[in-house]
């Protein structure tokens, strides 16, 4: 049966590493260039000079050309590699050969159905994992000064820190893709035997997959560890969004100083612990005043600035439970799939 | 000895229709055993039923004594061509036997290497450039060389030309005669069973209408004409199982063991085809078609 479903895949495997080798040798090709710029940068001796945001965000901000093509194209095709995985490695799994009529040459032969599929799954599956933890690995290496340099960064606003913890980066890092791509894989099997029909399948598994991608970063993966508040006196220096409005209310935003951290809400509080939205102080709403006086009549509230965030420190463990999770998925569907071979395609 | 295949109050449904009904059968081990109905009769899916590519919805089967497909065991038991011979068009001739090498732990690599020789099939040739001929043949292979008890083959010359058609019954004689198994095939053509067939089981509209070697079958089957006369006033031991008459004759095929000594009666042999057609009709007859054409006349 292992012979059978490796020359069955053979094509799509030599596919696969084609494909690895492309973004090796791309990564061969800019990497030494990419550590040079970091090395060159004064990141590596900034923490006895105490500029390391300054000097972080500055290299980060400074990528151009390849390297920037590399690092988005490499993380672009990361993020789509598991969902490719389960449209065209999954769902025709068993789909082509309910189309070809080719299962009744293949379960009357000495082997089990529930052997042909285990086997099926197994390989396939793990193949789809294995070439994807390679890329990440690969990525992981060819991307570190980048990891480094944005871990030291300070994010600008909350919302959109960059970062490997943050969402963007996330899930084109560390093990969590290996999750995904069993799961993917497992979830194109699935659709396809319920489903009979390889096109429907295949658009059905990418529909869940990419819907899947956007519900877990989102609603899921911030409260798999419960978030760290920090409340700090709001520094009015720091402040990086002021809007006032016709009814004299107005919000306050300052930047967030937590390298490395993935911030989930950044909240300006009066004394009273309450949202501060107003009102508006005389200095801010004139048209005359300055900035300067505008900010000291904000000193003047008293306003503190609560962070809710993820820190740096948890980015394995993260992984981990990201992993895990997509994994346990992945297998009830495996093990969906044989018990619908075994009972329901019948 | 074992039956091949015994089915018992055998039934599958598809949503309302039932595509087999009520099948009670038993097929001994040693014959070449044809199903013959007409498309749609549910040659398929008894057949499917019976290498449990299948599940009864109701009543049970048993092949050579084991529930189909129960294990590997059983697997290795039975071969199974199914309707229009699938092969993987992307797998090489050489492929396919590797295939069955690997996937069966009986394989008899020299019968299999010899079939394709002597086929005259290229190993390196792709099996989805190979015509429909040569694709039943090479699914054929893979059956025969798995060394079953039992080859079943479901409408296995369908899509055959009748050269081609010819050459294969004639090649599954010889295997079927070199290996001593037992063969049930399915076709919708009584001629091509005739040819290789010693039982037959006669199935429409998802009932078994007649199963029974084909010498007896022959022998307690006669072809009655004589005059005028109304089928009801026969023997009690003389089934009719069709009947058609004009102004003046009738003609009578009948079911009976004892001889038949009405002199009014001239009675001939009756022929295979004759024998299926009748019991075809019959079936035909008693779903209500034949009233309704009696009554436009």
């Amino acid at each position: 049966m292992i012979w059978l479903t490796w020359r069955q895949f053979r094509a799509q495997a030599w596919a696969a590493l084609a494909v690895l080798a492309v973004i090796a040798i791309a990564f061969g090709v800019t990497g030494p260039h990419l550590a040079y710029l970091y090395d060159a940068s004064g990141i590596p001796a900034c923490h006895a000079h105490g500029d390391c945001a300054t000097l972080a965000t500055n290299f980060v901000n400074e990528l151009k050309g390849l390297d920037a093509v590399v690092w988005f194209v490499s993380i672009g095709v990361l993020y789509l590699a598991p969902g490719l995985i389960g449209v065209f490695w999954g769902a025709p799994l068993v789909t082509r050969e309910l189309e070809a009529g080719t299962f009744r040459l293949a379960w009357n032969q000495s082997v089990t159905r529930t052997r042909w599929i285990a086997v099926k799954l197994a390989l396939v599956g793990l193949a789809a994992m294995a070439a994807v933890g390679l890329f990440s690995l690969m990525i992981a290496w060819w991307a570190s000064p980048i990891d480094r340099a944005t871990g030291l960064a300070a994010s600008r606003n909350g919302a959109s820190s960059v970062n490997r913890l943050a969402p963007l980066l996330f899930g084109a890092s560390g093990v969590a893709p290996i999750g995904y791509a069993a799961f993917a894989f497992a979830l194109g099997v699935t659709a396809g035997i319920v489903i009979r029909r390889t096109v429907p399948a295949m658009a059905i598994t990418l529909a869940v997959f990419a819907a899947v991608q956007i519900v877990m970063p989102n609603w899921v993966r911030p409260h798999l560890i419960t978030p760290a508040h920090v409340t700090t006196a709001l520094n009015t220096a720091n402040i990086s969004q002021l809007s006032t409005d016709n009814n004299g209310q107005m919000t306050v935003t300052a930047a967030v100083h937590i390298p490395g951290a993935w911030v989930l809400s950044n909240q300006t509080i009066n004394a009273a612990g309450q949202a501060f939205t107003g009102p508006a102080t005389k200095a801010c709403l004139s048209q005359t005043a300055s900035i300067r006086a505008c900010n000291a009549s904000l000193g003047r509230l008293h306003l503190r600035q609560l962070v809710t965030y993820q820190p740096a420190s948890r980015y394995w463990a993260f992984q981990w439970h990201e992993t895990a999770i997509f994994l346990a998925v992945a297998l009830l569907l495996a093990g969906f799939c044989v018990w619908w071979i075994r009972r329901r395609l019948s | 000895m074992t039956a091949v295949l015994e089915a018992r109050g055998l039934g599958k449904r598809y949503g309302r229709l039932w595509a087999l009904a009520d099948c009670t059968l038993s097929i001994p081990p040693g014959h070449v055993a044809g199903l013959v109905g007409p498309n749609g009769a549910g040659k398929t899916t008894l057949l499917h039923m019976a290498v449990g590519l299948l599940q009864p919805t109701s009543g049970t089967i048993e092949v050579l004594g084991g529930q189909p497909a129960a294990g590997p065991a059983q697997l290795a038991r039975v071969g199974f061509l199914a309707q229009d011979a699938p092969t993987y068009a992307g797998l090489s001739v050489a492929d396919h036997l590797r295939l069955g090498a690997h996937l069966n732990p009986g394989w008899d690599a020299r019968l299999a290497h010899d079939r394709i020789e002597a086929l005259d099939l290229n190993p390196g040739q792709r099996a989805g450039k190979l015509s429909g001929g040569e694709r039943a043949q090479l699914a054929l292979t893979l059956a025969v060389a798995k060394r079953p008890e039992l080859l079943i083959l479901d409408e296995p010359v369908a899509s055959l030309d009748p050269l081609a058609r010819r050459e294969f019954l004639q090649d599954l004689m010889e295997a079927v005669a070199e290996q001593q198994v037992s063969v049930v095939l399915s076709s919708h053509l009584v001629a091509d069973l005739e040819r290789v067939c010693d039982y037959l089981i006669v199935l429409t509209t998802g009932r078994v209408q007649v199963a029974g070697e084909v010498e007896d079958l022959l022998a307690t089957h006669h072809l009655l004409t004589g005059p005028r006369r109304d089928p009801a006033t026969l023997p009690a031991s003389q089934h009719v199982i069709s009947a058609s008459h004009t102004d003046r004759q009738t003609t009578l095929l009948v079911r009976t063991d004892a001889p038949i000594h009405d002199p009014a009666w001239t009675v001939s042999q009756v022929g295979m085809e004759d024998l299926v057609l009748a019991y075809m009709s019959q079936a035909a007859g008693s779903r209500g078609r034949k009233p309704a054409l009696e009554a436009q006349r």
